[in-house]
């Protein structure tokens, strides 16, 4: 009950920031909501509606806690081909329909509609939308209206466009393109000023505060009409009283339209998309590190959905940008989602004449700004360091969207994208009979610290990665996860990629995510979210770095030891351990060596036996070199080795110490009396309170190791630290 | 407490290049368990097949194997199983087949099917070999089953006889019975507390067949339970894999049907890609 009453009054706590955070998003959703449905061909106040409408229903049903809602840039381009395929009123039901699908994929808990494409598909639609919105509001924003065909028209008439500003004779056009001009320069330079009056109100606000006050100025002070041609001007915004009587009508003309279902499906699939995207994004920004349920947010977006397209609004989605603006002016919870659409409430019914004052092309140089941001040629570049096979998917995507259409893009994307991987692995069946199978593993280790412990078989790629995902979902982020790559064949970047998102919020709230078994899979690029497959046997070890290579890479900088990934094949030092007398050291790699002490630590390949060839195993030792000779001998825990070592000629060794020793461990070796006297009362103390490892001893240098699996960077980390301690502990026994 | 006891061991004898360490996996079986062999050849017997097969046994035979040799000529599957049926076999050995270059077992369709039909237990070899692979650890499932319990009181006197030093009981748990699909910190919270809970019944349940077991098999023998929440017949055979285990240890099917090939499910995820030897106990 307390534990309530605290939450209700931190609540409450809360209530003046997230009013005044709601504020500062209502200042940058104005504008954006304004120009997003011009951009989309809708009335202008269609898109303030869909935000005011979001903010309400989902800061009420949503499950996410400081994101935003309302109309999205991603859906500029659907709602394009909506509107002017179906009409602004079938456009409207198309919008309902789409709502009512959303809600219904989350009752069928299907709302996760991203997961199921290859990220790289997903980027390649997003540049493509973010070229749709660039390449059609560029000639608004210069003073230029144009119609033409296509979506490419538009962009390979921006050059032309650009040289025939200089031409402009109408004192209108011209000052209309520098509205637009000046505008594009407030967005570029505002987040390179650090002043902090000039950041309390969003750029955009700016554009429109400054955009009103010049129209006033003409007004007032020139006593002109304003300089920017009528032409240019938003127009249609209604005063309040009358938007509640131009609600759509709900007809159901359309109905047996294919072309209207592919619309609802289109819009559905893309609100998905970018509210999934948007809200993993925002979960990372949330200071108080939550988790956002997205199945009921889904459901709240999809009901605001619905009831924003009979109020007359746009499709709802979680947006990126303003839920960031949101978390940085001091968002806690969801009350901001809903003071940002009070406030727009306030705006328009108090400013909605003002609106007119704004130059269209000032307002769709805010889209001008935020295409460009979405078909960023960075991430352009990105794609290029993933790798070449990346780049054509991107590229594939791309202008398949741009030319035939968004669904068909991700379509003919994901196609080739399952294409590149059959061609790559060179063997379609790995995938076709593995696809129905489970393939994760995952379980709690009983024994010692109870890690979670992940293994995958076959192929992990965007077709399968539910599986993984469904598991990783159930693990608190607090936990420590191994995952195991060593049994799969082909692991694709929609996969890195998403593993990398993991292992960072895992980082971030305390836990630890790792990615074992990978280090002998063959790379193209050395970036790490490039396709890793598996080479059988063919003994070429790429040169590029895992992410586990590459964290003992700065492992062994942070502790001033010498770091080589290389493949050794001679490993003779080996051979002397008994454990190894029934084993084929293959080859070793990984080594992290210690400058200062005679300490080796390694990941060796081994198979058992020759001729059985049973299983070709990797783990993680550490060698030590000792200056003194020291009594051959075995320490270990379960004794699983007593057989081989029974054969060795050692015997059971019981030592009788005031502690457990004796209980805990088995030791053997082949001269008890020598090892007696080697196992003091400093070593065995040492042994009783320190975690369990097998050493095992050759006489000259000792053999340290914990599972028979590559070691996590925890692991080793300990492992070393174990070793190191060790190390010391003999040195001063005998000196 | 039900130990299964082996006391008549079939193995198949086809004259392949694996002949001799089918044959050597089998007579090695059988004087472990202290059981008789008996050879099942489908096809016709010559003379000089008898005493090929004689000579490869002799080394067992003065170690006190004692052996018969059944031939019939027929359909395989229909042949092996009515040996088994009229020669009291109680342990079928079968062998698999290797797939690809990667380490990856298969079954043949014959094995598959005498698998699913036989009225014995099974024992299915991934590699057999001439030299003695030792078994040191064996994995059986622990799942809420009236034959569970027989199961792996079969798996300790296995053990016992093939010296293995440790068995893992592995508790399959279905995510159906969490019954909360985790979105959030609360319900994941939520889950986290029944899956402890259901944990703790199956280890307890665990335990209790455990300690119905009689001692002199146990001792020697590190017991460990695992309790996994996955795909119940899938997770098990993964583990197994992961924990490089010798011998998995599996409770019978129930009856099989026809959609039980169609979507597979328990077993038959065992089947399709054998981790490691498989022994299916009747």
């Amino acid at each position: 009950m307390s534990q309530r009453t605290n939450k209700l009054k931190e609540a409450i706590k809360a209530v003046p920031a997230n009013i005044f955070s709601g504020f500062v998003v209502s200042l940058i959703a104005l504008p954006i909501g304004l120009g997003l449905a011009m951009a989309s061909d809708a009335p202008p106040m269609a898109g303030v509606i869909s935000a005011i409408v979001g903010g309400v229903v989902v800061s009420v049903f949503g499950g996410s806690h400081v994101t935003i809602a309302g109309p999205g840039n991603g859906l500029v381009g659907v709602l394009l081909v909506a509107i002017s395929t179906l009409g602004l009123q079938d456009a409207y039901i198309a919008i309902i329909c789409s709502g009512i699908l959303l809600v219904i994929l989350g009752y069928l808990r299907l709302g996760k509609l991203a997961d199921f494409f290859p990220s790289t598909v997903i980027q390649g639609m997003l540049a493509a939308i973010g070229l749709i919105i660039l390449g059609k509001q560029f000639h608004i924003m210069l003073g230029n209206r144009l119609s033409l065909e296509n979506n490419l028209d538009y962009i390979f008439a921006m050059p032309e466009a650009i040289v025939n500003v200089f031409y402009y004779s109408d004192v209108g056009a011209i000052s209309a393109g520098l509205s637009g001009i000046l505008s594009l320069a407030i967005l570029i330079i505002y987040p390179k000023l650090r002043n902090r009056y000039l950041q309390l109100v969003p750029a955009p606000m700016w554009i429109v505060l400054i955009s009103i006050a010049f129209s006033y100025y003409c007004e007032l002070v020139l006593k002109t009409p304003n300089l920017i041609a009528e032409d240019y001007m938003i127009r249609g915004i209604p005063p309040i009283e009358q938007l509640m009587n131009d609600l759509p009508d709900i007809r159901f003309t359309a109905f047996s339209d294919w072309l209207f279902w592919a619309q609802v499906l289109a819009l559905a699939l893309i609100s998905s998309v970018e509210s999934l995207l948007s809200i993993k994004a925002v979960d990372q920004l949330d200071p108080s590190k939550r988790r956002s349920n997205f199945t009921k947010d889904i459901k709240a977006l999809g009901l605001a959905t619905a009831v924003s397209g009979f109020l007359g609004g746009l499709n709802v989605v979680t947006v990126i940008a303003r839920s960031s603006v949101n978390v940085n002016s001091g968002g806690s919870n969801r009350s901001s989602n809903f003071f940002h659409a009070i406030f727009l409430l306030i705006f328009i019914v108090l400013f909605s004449s003002q609106l007119e004052r704004i130059p269209l092309p000032a307002l769709m140089a805010i889209l001008v700004f935020t295409g460009y941001k979405l078909a960023a040629p960075k991430n352009m570049l990105k794609m290029v360091s993933i790798g070449k096979e990346q780049l054509l998917i991107y590229f594939i995507t791309l202008l398949s969207t741009l030319q035939i259409g968004l669904v068909a893009g991700i379509i003919i994307g994901t196609t080739s994208t399952f294409i590149i991987h059959v061609v790559s692995t060179r063997s379609i069946l790995v995938f076709t009979r593995n696809f129905l199978k489970p393939n994760v593993l995952m379980f709690q280790e009983s024994e010692g610290n109870g890690q979670y412990f992940v293994s995958v078989k076959h192929f992990c790629t965007f077709v399968n990665f539910f599986r993984l995902k469904g598991k990783l979902d159930n693990v608190p982020e607090t936990e420590t996860i191994v995952l195991d790559f060593s049994l799969c064949e082909f692991v694709d970047h929609t996969v890195m990629d998403s593993l990398s998102a993991y292992q960072e919020l895992f980082e971030k709230r305390g836990g630890h995510f790792e990615v074992i078994g990978l280090d002998t899979h063959a790379a193209d690029s050395s970036h790490p979210f490039a396709i890793r497959k598996l080479v059988p046997f063919s003994g070429l070890l790429s040169q590029h770095l895992t992410k586990r290579q590459m964290a003992l890479e700065t492992l062994s900088k942070d502790y001033d030891f010498q770091y080589n990934p290389k493949k050794v094949d001679r490993a003779a030092f080996l051979e002397s351990f008994i454990f190894f007398r029934s084993k084929k050291v293959n080859y070793i790699h990984n080594l992290v060596k210690s400058k200062q002490e005679p300490i080796t630590a390694f990941d060796v390949n081994f198979s058992e036996g020759e001729f059985i060839a049973k299983e070709v195993v990797n783990t993680t030792m550490v060698h030590i070199n000792l200056k003194h000779a020291l009594p051959i001998f075995t320490l270990d825990k379960e004794g699983f080795l007593q057989r081989l070592y029974g054969v060795a000629g050692f015997t059971n060794i019981s030592i009788s110490s005031p502690g457990d020793f004796s209980k805990r461990f088995y030791l053997l070796g082949e001269k008890p009396n020598e090892v007696r006297a080697f196992f003091n009362k400093t070593i065995i103390h040492f042994f009783e309170s320190n975690p369990y490892f097998h050493i095992e001893s050759n006489g000259k240098s000792l053999l340290i190791f914990g599972k028979e699996r590559s070691a996590s960077i925890h692991e080793i980390t300990r492992l070393i630290d174990f070793s190191s301690r060790l190390f010391q502990v003999v040195e001063n026994d005998h000196s | 407490m039900p130990v299964k006891s082996f006391g008549i061991i079939g193995v198949g004898v086809a004259f392949s290049p694996n002949l001799k360490a089918n044959l050597y996996e089998g007579a090695r079986l059988a004087l472990f368990l202290k059981a008789k062999l008996v050879l099942i050849h489908v096809g016709t017997m010559s003379d000089e097949k008898t005493k090929l097969l004689h000579e490869l046994l002799q080394g067992h035979q003065a170690e006190g194997l004692e052996y018969r040799i059944y031939c019939q000529d027929g359909d395989p599957v229909e042949v092996i199983l009515s040996t088994v049926s009229e020669a009291r076999i109680d342990l079928l050995i079968l062998g698999a087949l290797q797939r690809e270059n990667f380490l990856k077992y298969y079954l043949g369709s014959i094995a598959r099917q005498i698998t699913r039909r036989a009225s014995c237990s099974v024992l299915l070899l991934v590699k057999p070999s001439v030299e003695r692979v030792p078994c040191e650890h064996i994995v059986v499932n622990g799942l809420a089953d009236p034959k569970t319990e027989q199961t792996i009181a079969t798996a300790f006197s296995v053990a016992k006889s093939l010296s293995a030093y440790k068995i893992t009981i592995v508790e399959e748990i279905k995510p159906q019975e969490v019954a909360i699909s985790v979105d959030d910190d609360r319900s994941l919270r939520r889950s986290q507390i029944i899956k402890e809970r259901l944990k703790h019944r199956e280890e307890s349940r665990v335990k209790q067949i455990i300690s119905n077991i009689p001692d002199d098999l146990k001792d020697d023998i590190m017991v460990h339970s695992q309790s996994i929440f996955g795909k119940r017949g899938y997770s098990i055979g993964h583990y197994a894999q992961v924990v490089r285990a010798d011998l998995l240890v599996m409770n019978a099917p129930r009856k099989m049907t026809f959609w039980d090939r169609l979507f597979p499910h328990d077993i038959e995820h065992i089947l399709g890609e054998l981790p490691t030897d498989v022994l299916i106990v009747q």
